[in-house]
């Protein structure tokens, strides 16, 4: 099964030029697991790309294949290179990146618990070097994107709610001041309503600070909502990518990611089938 | 800790520490102990919680180094023995072979460079190879640690036991309110609570101080916000070293340097599981109670039983902790929320 192409690829979809890209890489966790089987996909300068797929298709992994995390837990890119603004960064490490302007932000949020959000948001200019002033301006500009985190800026990060946790590991990123955002799952159990304004505050984001995002996504249909252009992962594989109005109306997408086809809702047990005989006879 | 909470501890310790004389008194009343007199007490009290400062600098290398990185380090005990060995045979050296009688304070601070060689030592050729491997195998390394610093540092100054003079009064003793204290005891408990007020300002305060705290609580997150785990190991290891050497002096100028100064680490554990593995204010409580404790069973119990009892109290109150409170007073509260 090739890759179904709708379009040309983030960069040239969105007519900005690719500020990060993965090149057909393959990763592999400790010697032998082989996860991503050859994945490519682009951030465009100032874009919102999403990276779709379900359970275990290999997202978090390509996120950490960029930021470099993936040594900490023993995997290994081993083929295919991953540039930023056309300079290779995958034998940097995590510290190099941030300082170079590439940023996680964690799946399952990882705030510090016993650090109160303020220190948090602090920890997150460790990187920096241009003095306190900077560092709390940028606190307060924090602070304006989440006027809920000023209201809890004393309280230790444990004992807040999962929403205020994942504004704080956002923006605890944001202090680093970085060119690329690479954010796993940020609606991981959060209500809808609260996803919502998650993901306006991190369209603003994009929009006021000019910063890239790549997000990963189980939530399609948000996702798809807030980027401009979506690669879909099935099996460490990039099955599909386009721009995200035609990867909605594309009737596989509706009915495996968003739940809906021309025949209305199907049931999960009826997806999961009608994926199996498909992968069969691929 | 709020000040308000150290003042609640304060009343709590006088209280304890009269009912526990009162609970003696009576004791004597009714016969069970032979002797009882309130002045003696005190200054037993006095002297054993001047002895558990000393505790609790030794446990404290053990909790930096555990929180950082979740390492039981078994080899904090030789790196004391290392710190001590260092200063006085650098001391040593230089009025053998240069004729220059080096300044203690000089001395400490060439240590405290030698402490920090260390540390990047142990960081490079233990830690770096060994990470993402199992707490136990770490555990293992650290004992491999301890045997190597231990042997180095006697091949290195020599086995004989050491006397390390800083000017300090060994013999000499003052009586404030009436208690008798030892002059030597005082001081080494005034620097013990500086440098531990230093490491709290530190931690608190410092942009390196709060990175530390953060690799504590989650490495991941740390890492993945930028901080150098490598980095942040190395100074913890550092801080490790300088602590173990501040323990080293203040023990070794007291009792002579020699390679007992290495198993006051197995007094340390004790102290660790009374005080909780992670909680620096733990092992300053944790080291105070097991000082007081000895002492006034030693004195006032053990004249009863025929002595001795010093040498296993600690472990006695650290199965009991064991049985009842598993976490430690003050282990951390691991938070969890619905
Ligand atoms: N440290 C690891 N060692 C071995 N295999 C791993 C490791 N981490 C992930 N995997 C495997 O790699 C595959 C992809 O996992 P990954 O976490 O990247 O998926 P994902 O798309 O992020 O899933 P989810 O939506 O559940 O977060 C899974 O099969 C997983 O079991
Ligand atoms: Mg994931």
């Amino acid at each position: 099964m090739g890759q179904e192409r709708m379009g040309m690829g983030a960069a040239a979809a969105l007519g900005a030029p690719a500020l990060l890209s993965v090149n057909n890489i393959e990763v592999i966790y400790d010697h032998v697991i082989l996860v991503l089987k050859g994945v490519s996909l682009e951030i465009p300068q100032g874009g919102i790309v999403a990276l779709l797929g379900a359970n275990g298709a290999g997202k978090t992994t390509t996120l950490k294949a960029i930021s470099n995390l993936l040594r900490a837990e023993r995997g290994d890119v081993t083929k295919g290179s991953i540039t930023l603004a056309g300079e290779r960064v995958q034998h940097l490490t995590p510290n190099d990146l941030v300082r170079k302007g590439v940023i996680q932000v964690m799946e399952g949020r990882h705030c510090f618990e016993h650090l109160t959000v303020e220190e948090n948001l602090l920890t997150g200019a460790y990187t920096r070097s241009e003095g306190a002033a900077a560092i709390q301006q940028d606190l307060e500009m924090v602070y304006e994107y989440f006027p809920r985190l000023k209201v809890r800026r004393n309280s230790q990060a444990g004992y807040t709610s999962g929403g205020e946790q994942q504004m704080t590991a956002i923006g605890r990123a944001l202090m680093s001041r970085p060119k690329v955002v690479l954010l796993d799952e940020p609606s991981m159990g959060l209500a809808p309503q609260l996803v919502e304004q998650i993901f306006e505050i991190v369209k603003t984001i994009n929009e006021q600070q000019g910063v890239s995002i790549l997000l990963a996504e189980q939530n399609t249909n948000v996702a798809l909502r807030y980027a401009k252009y979506g690669y879909i992962l099935e099996s460490g594989r990039v099955v599909m990518d386009g721009p995200a109005d035609a990867l909605r109306q594309n009737e596989d997408v509706k009915e495996f990611y968003l739940g809906l086809s021309a025949t209305g809702r199907k049931s999960y047990r009826e997806v999961k089938h009608y994926k199996r005989r498909k992968r069969w006879l691929a | 800790m709020k000040p308000l909470h150290i003042l609640t501890w304060l009343v709590g310790a006088l209280v304890t520490i009269f009912a526990i004389g009162g609970l003696h008194w009576g004791l004597a009343q009714i016969g069970w102990i032979s002797f009882f007199d309130w002045s003696f007490y005190f200054e037993v009290s006095a002297a054993g919680l001047l002895q558990g400062v000393m505790y609790s600098l030794v446990a404290l290398g053990f909790v930096l180094i555990f929180k950082a990185s979740g390492i039981f380090n078994f080899a904090q005990g030789s790196l004391v023995l290392f710190a001590a060995l260092t200063m006085v045979g650098l001391m040593e050296l230089f009025e053998r072979d240069f004729g220059i009688r080096l300044h203690w304070v000089l001395a400490f601070i060439l240590t405290v460079g030698v402490m920090v060689l260390v540390a990047i030592a142990i960081e490079r050729l233990v830690l770096r190879p060994l990470v993402n491997q199992p707490p136990i195998i770490l555990f293992m390394a650290t004992i491999g640690i301890f045997y190597f610093v231990d042997g180095f540092g006697q091949a290195l100054w020599g086995s004989d036991v050491k006397v390390l003079d800083i000017g300090m009064p060994i013999a000499s003793a003052v009586s404030p309110l009436g208690v008798r204290m030892n002059v030597y005891d005082l001081i080494a408990a005034g620097v013990g609570a500086a440098l531990v007020a230093g490491l709290g300002v530190f931690f608190q305060y410092t942009r390196i101080g709060r990175a530390l705290r953060a690799v504590a609580d989650d490495h991941q997150a740390a890492l993945s916000v930028g901080i150098p785990l490598k980095t942040i190991w190395t100074i913890v290891w550092s801080v490790a070293g300088v602590v173990a050497l501040v323990a080293g002096i203040m023990w070794g100028g007291k009792a002579g340097v020699q390679f007992s100064l290495a198993l006051i680490a197995l007094k340390a554990l004790p102290v660790l599981i009374l005080g909780g593995f992670t909680s620096i204010p733990g092992a300053i409580v944790g080291g105070l109670i097991i000082g007081y404790g000895e002492q006034v069973a030693e004195n006032f119990i053990g004249l009863e039983i025929g002595g001795a009892i010093q040498d296993w109290f600690a472990y006695v109150l650290a199965l009991v902790f064991l049985l009842f409170r598993p976490q430690g007073l003050f282990g951390e509260r691991i938070i969890e929320r619905v």
